[in-house]
């Protein structure tokens, strides 16, 4: 079995089993958390609306923190839409989704792949800058963020060497690609990554609590 | 023909012109990526060159190679240069048959000893010396004893070159390449399913001119004709940059000839010369035919995924699998919630 037939058959099949197993055992785990029983008497009866309101509101900085907040939210906006359109807007990648889940959509040209390869790349190279550099930032920071931060710019560098051919043989470069994915997937449920199902109901329930409490989210 | 016969006089003798002869040599050295400046020396060296001695050995394996070096074009120089070899055993070409056919073979070993080239294929089995014998003698017997007095093994074909189809999961021959067995002897593997015909002879005609084996790959593919994969040499390559792609084999995108590697190219980790020495006489190739690559002349592409499957694909993962996973990781998340909640039921009971 070469590396790349174990990348495409058992790395990818342990690490989907890995992703998806745990990301459901920790979504519901944290769901279903006992909480405490509330007992003052709720000043909104809207706090379904209210939480699915703030799942959106919270995608943009109230103008009072803008100016603060303004390197952050650029680079932010870049690193989630440049990932979003290289993960699911490259041909192969579309292919490699409608394989599992049957779905497919319309891809964009390579060249437009690239260029929004290298700038989510130039973009996390820049927020790691940071999060070393400022001390509130770095003391806030754990062995999570950076494994995080590492486990996402794998697949970007080594998807862009194997595209473009710089390093080993294209076939060893694209199964070292996927084995990045797939250690991506494996972390996915066991780290900060997983805020990208979390979020939305945390920002939910804190909407919808707030709401209660007759605050501004 | 008289085997004392230079490579050049036997192709005057079939009436080969002086022009069609350099015409190939110099069609040979560009393939064979050498300077132009070379090709004088490798007419002359091929015009002087005495006719080797040439055994062919076909084990498990369908004669597809023959025939693709045969019926490439006819008549082909390459086929006129494969005529000027001796080749004094080959099953499906020789005359002789029975004792004779193996006496030729056994007289070519003796007369031949230490500078004979030795073209097998088909890969050998080794679960059962039974299943594939050539007049009672079993494949890995007769490659052992062929293969001791050879200068130099040419393995053709993926069969011979990797197991190719036969060494296709589960096995059941326990089928293994020509270089899984000989260790002793240079070994150029050619595979292919079939092989380009122009690369089994521009590998015999390197052969002779140089009186040594071309630079190979990491996996014994002579790197002149195996350098660089279909996929960068594709004349389809400006349509996958694009991201323009055939869906089904008689869509809009198929008909435009747009990129294939939604059908399944194995193009991009395929290493052969098909996109450039094309086939048919440079008539066509499968990926100019409107079929995407299958990889052929890599080893176990059989058993690399569908043929149909694009590369990006995992070759493993199905559905059921991945809801058994769900299932799972759901169980798992509503029991620890649930044991949670009755813990800390049982000490807020406690503290009561």
């Amino acid at each position: 079995m070469t590396l790349l037939d174990f990348a495409r058959g058992p790395a990818l099949q342990w690490a989907l089993i890995i992703m998806v197993a745990g990301m459901l055992w920790r979504f519901f785990g944290v769901l279903l958390l006992m909480r405490g029983k509330v007992l003052s008497k709720p000043r909104s009866d809207k706090t379904v609306w209210a939480g699915i309101r703030t799942v959106f509101k919270r995608s943009w900085v109230p103008p009072v923190m803008s100016k603060r907040t303004q390197y952050q939210l650029v680079t932010g906006y870049v690193l989630h839409i440049g990932l979003f359109v290289v993960i699911l807007l490259f041909v192969p990648h579309i292919e490699f989704i409608k394989g599992i889940t049957g779905l497919s959509w319309p891809g964009l040209p390579n060249n437009v792949i690239t260029v929004a390869t290298v700038l989510t790349i130039g973009v996390l190279v820049a927020l790691l800058i940071r999060r070393m550099t400022q001390p509130v930032l770095r003391a806030i920071s754990n062995a999570d963020d950076y494994i995080s931060w590492f486990v996402t710019m794998l697949p970007l560098v080594t998807g862009l060497m194997a595209f473009a051919h710089i390093g080993p043989r294209y076939e060893t470069m694209l199964a070292i690609h996927i084995l990045s994915v797939a250690l991506l997937m494996v972390w996915i449920p066991f780290g900060k990554l997983m805020h990208m199902v979390l979020f939305i109901p945390s920002r939910a329930q804190l909407g919808a609590k707030f709401e209660r409490r007759g605050v501004e989210a | 023909m008289t085997r004392d016969l230079t490579v050049g006089e036997a192709l005057r003798q079939q009436g080969v012109s002086r022009r069609g002869f350099l015409k190939f040599c110099a069609t040979t050295a560009s393939m064979m990526a050498l300077s132009p400046a070379m090709v004088p020396a490798v007419a002359r060296a091929l015009e002087q060159a005495r006719r080797p001695s040439v055994i062919w050995l076909s084990f498990q394996e369908c004669t597809g190679c023959t025939e693709s070096l045969t019926r490439s074009h006819a008549p082909t120089i390459e086929g006129l240069i494969f005529d000027s070899i001796s080749l004094d055993y080959h099953h499906t070409l020789q005359a002789a048959s029975g004792d004779a056919a193996e006496k030729a073979r056994e007289q070519a070993m003796h007369d031949n000893h230490g500078k004979y080239l030795l073209v097998v294929d088909g890969s050998i089995p080794l679960a059962n010396p039974g299943y594939s014998t050539i007049a009672g003698i079993s494949n890995l017997d007769m490659l052992m004893e062929t293969a001791e007095g050879a200068a130099a093994v040419i393995a053709v074909g993926t069969c011979a070159a990797y197991g190719g189809l036969p060494q296709a999961n589960p096995n059941p021959t326990g089928a293994v390449s020509v270089m899984d067995l000989i260790k002793d002897k240079p070994i150029i593997n050619v595979p292919g399913c079939p092989p380009i015909p122009a690369v089994i002879t521009g590998v015999l005609a390197h052969y002779l001119t140089f009186g040594t084996i071309p630079e190979l790959d990491h996996l014994g593919r002579p790197k002149a004709y195996f350098g660089t994969n279909i996929h960068d040499r594709c004349y389809r390559r400006p349509f996958y940059e694009r991201g323009e792609f055939a869906s089904t084999f008689d869509d809009e995108g198929a008909r435009k000839g747009w990129c294939l590697y939604k059908l399944g190219c194995k193009g991009p980790v395929t290493y052969n010369a098909c996109a450039t020495a094309k086939w048919n006489g440079g008539t066509s190739w499968p990926v100019e035919s409107g079929h995407g690559c299958i990889g052929c002349s890599e080893p176990a592409f059989w058993d690399r995924g569908g043929f149909y499957q694009p590369l990006s694909q995992a070759t493993m993962t199905s559905g059921t699998v991945l809801g058994a996973a769900a299932a799972a990781g759901l169980a798992v998340g509503v029991g620890a919630a649930l044991m949670g909640r009755g813990k800390h039921k049982q000490a807020q009971e406690e503290q009561k």
